[in-house]
């Protein structure tokens, strides 16, 4: 796969057109995601139930547009889900990104291996991933997160990789 | 006659003909998928002449030996050609002699080889030291590292819209504790060439000695140590179409001296016991272990090739390049070019409405066409920009006006995908 794919029309259009963007009145769970190697940070705030399922989700930033088509893609494909899910598809999406997990396997992320590009160009899979790793801190109430901090789950998958 | 000579000589005048400079570099000829490479990523490495390689495969295969002590053959052949390429570098920068230059691992080592080995043994608690808002991180965090051990303050030098500092706000910041002046010739990120002539002056009108990095300056313009008058410059090889991993620092003889040394280790001793060390002299002093010797040769052989060219004619045809990309990139619209100094070297900052500098990078990539996008280590620049980074077309002598026909293209094929 190469980057051409990447820049594909889906994407773009979620780049143009964000789905779930901007801020969210009742949410109770949240987290800044901060990449501060080229400045892009993101926003997800998130109204759970007691009984774990994201009943609403948006996120607001400044980033590239692979990172804002993840996000956007992102919101959409979990609003709805279990916490458990969520956290399925983070696991997933981490791992296709990394070259752990191929399209074709067993997955749950549906279009979203529409990003399985980035992992040809590996400035870029932070980008990608960075939505992700917020939602998972907002979900266990990590307040921020960073792609270059050391304690960042991120920082260590990508290193093992 | 090397390819430099020849092509001089076929043209029979001082100006460059790209196509035979070009033939020179092997790397030039590469294809990314395909699409022919365009390098315009020269301000963060430049590319290497095939003379260059040719000059560290000549000293691997038949002078490699350790310098300095041995007695044999290999042993001071190698010792020989190292010291060359330092007399090269002096003459190249006009340093009064050899001693003067020190080879560190390139100009963050060298910068911080003066932090230590001035900055610890003149500079305390309270005293300060002038920075500009262009400097490269590697000519902050060192600083900031002595500050926090010493106590000593950090003033810092504003740039106007244009990119240029302010040179009256420099002048207001000396006062009785102003230490050291630590100024960058050329602003890697915006292009910025800083009157430092001028601020070199006033900083020694004050008592005040100034470092200068000169990592983008010298690959593109003739830098002159007796003109300059400054106390230290430093530039790494691998801007100058030379190897990473060597670079030199010059420092006036009478600061080097007095300074304490950097690395502790081999050859920068004269005795040693474990009642007491007596150190070498300069520039010995700052050069512990065992150096890179091949990459010393071979940025010897860099600084031959770029004086075969000539730094004056270089500069001629650099300046063209810009003024062409300048007025090509303001032809389109929906960009904004960051850094507009008035004298400026061959780099092209700048930002596209509504695209993110990592996706033109991504986007360019496909075309072949290698520019930088990030903050460039140059984060407070970006901060006064109010941009979080920027994308950069930096120009070599070996780039060509069809190239930035085709940057030009490129940008204007990545609007259209983001339309």
């Amino acid at each position: 796969m190469n980057t051409k794919s990447l820049y594909q029309e889906v994407i773009l259009d979620h780049n143009r057109n964000p789905r779930n963007y901007g801020s969210l009145d009742n949410s109770n769970r949240s987290a800044e995601g901060h990449n501060p190697l080229c400045g892009d940070h993101l926003n997800i705030k998130i109204n759970l139930s007691e009984s774990l399922i994201i009943n609403a989700i948006t996120f607001q930033g400044e980033s590239c547009a692979i990172c804002k088509a993840s996000a956007s893609m992102m919101t959409a494909n979990v609003k709805g889900k279990t916490q458990a899910d969520a956290e399925t598809m983070i696991r997933e999406f981490r791992e296709m990104t990394v070259g752990k997990l191929e399209p074709d396997d067993n997955h749950h992320l549906g279009r979203l291996t529409i990003f399985v590009g980035v992992r040809d160009l590996p400035t870029r899979v932070k980008c990608a991933i960075l939505p992700w790793h917020t939602l998972q801190a907002a979900l266990n109430s990590v307040a921020t997160i960073s792609t270059e901090a050391d304690d960042d789950p991120m920082h260590v998958s990508i290193g093992n990789a | 006659m090397t390819p430099v000579e020849s092509s001089l000589r076929s043209s029979g005048t001082s100006m460059i003909n790209v196509e035979q400079i070009r033939a020179d570099f092997p790397i030039l000829k590469l294809k990314i998928d395909d699409k022919q490479l365009i390098y315009f990523d020269n301000a963060a490495s430049s590319q290497m002449p095939k003379a260059v390689m040719d000059r560290m495969i000549r000293y691997q295969t038949m002078e490699h030996a350790n310098i300095n002590r041995a007695v044999h053959y290999l042993s001071e052949t190698a010792t020989a050609e190292y010291e060359k390429s330092r007399h090269k570098l002096k003459n190249f920068i006009n340093a009064n002699e050899d001693q003067e230059v020190i080879f560190t691992s390139g100009t963050t080592d060298a910068i911080n080889l003066v932090a230590h080995g001035y900055g610890r043994k003149f500079i305390s608690s309270g005293d300060e030291i002038i920075l500009t808002v262009l400097e490269h991180h590697s000519n902050i965090v060192p600083w900031q590292m002595l500050a926090e051990e010493n106590g000593a303050k950090i003033r810092v030098v504003p740039i106007n819209d244009a990119g240029e500092l302010l040179i009256d706000e420099y002048k207001k910041l000396f006062n009785k504790h102003t230490k050291l002046v630590g100024v960058t010739h050329v602003s890697n990120a915006l292009g910025t060439i800083n009157p430092i002539k001028q601020m070199i002056e006033f900083a020694h009108a004050h008592g005040v000695p100034v470092l200068v990095d000169g990592a983008q300056a010298a690959p593109h313009m003739k830098i002159d140590m007796q003109e300059l008058d400054c106390d230290f410059y430093t530039f790494s090889g691998h801007k100058l179409c030379g190897p990473t991993g060597i670079g030199i620092l010059y420092g006036k003889a009478t600061q080097l001296k007095r300074m304490k040394p950097f690395k502790g280790g081999g050859d920068m001793i004269a005795s040693v016991t474990f009642e007491k060390t007596t150190y070498n002299t300069i520039p010995y002093k700052f050069e512990a272990g065992t150096p890179p010797i091949a990459a010393a040769i071979g940025f010897g052989a860099a600084i031959d090739y770029l004086s075969s060219v000539g730094l004056s004619t270089i500069e001629t045809y650099e300046q063209n390049l810009i003024n062409y990309a300048t007025e090509q990139i303001n032809n389109i619209p929906g960009i904004r070019i960051i850094g507009s100094a008035a004298e400026k070297v061959a780099v092209l900052s700048f930002s596209v409405d509504g695209v993110h500098p990592h996706d033109i990078g991504t986007l360019l990539n496909q075309d072949g066409i290698a520019v930088r996008t990030g903050h460039h280590c140059a984060q407070p620049v970006m901060q006064h920009f109010k941009v979080p980074a920027t994308t950069r077309a930096s120009f070599s002598f070996y780039n060509s006006m069809a190239e930035i026909d085709a940057l030009i293209a490129g940008i204007q094929k990545v609007q259209k995908v983001f339309l």
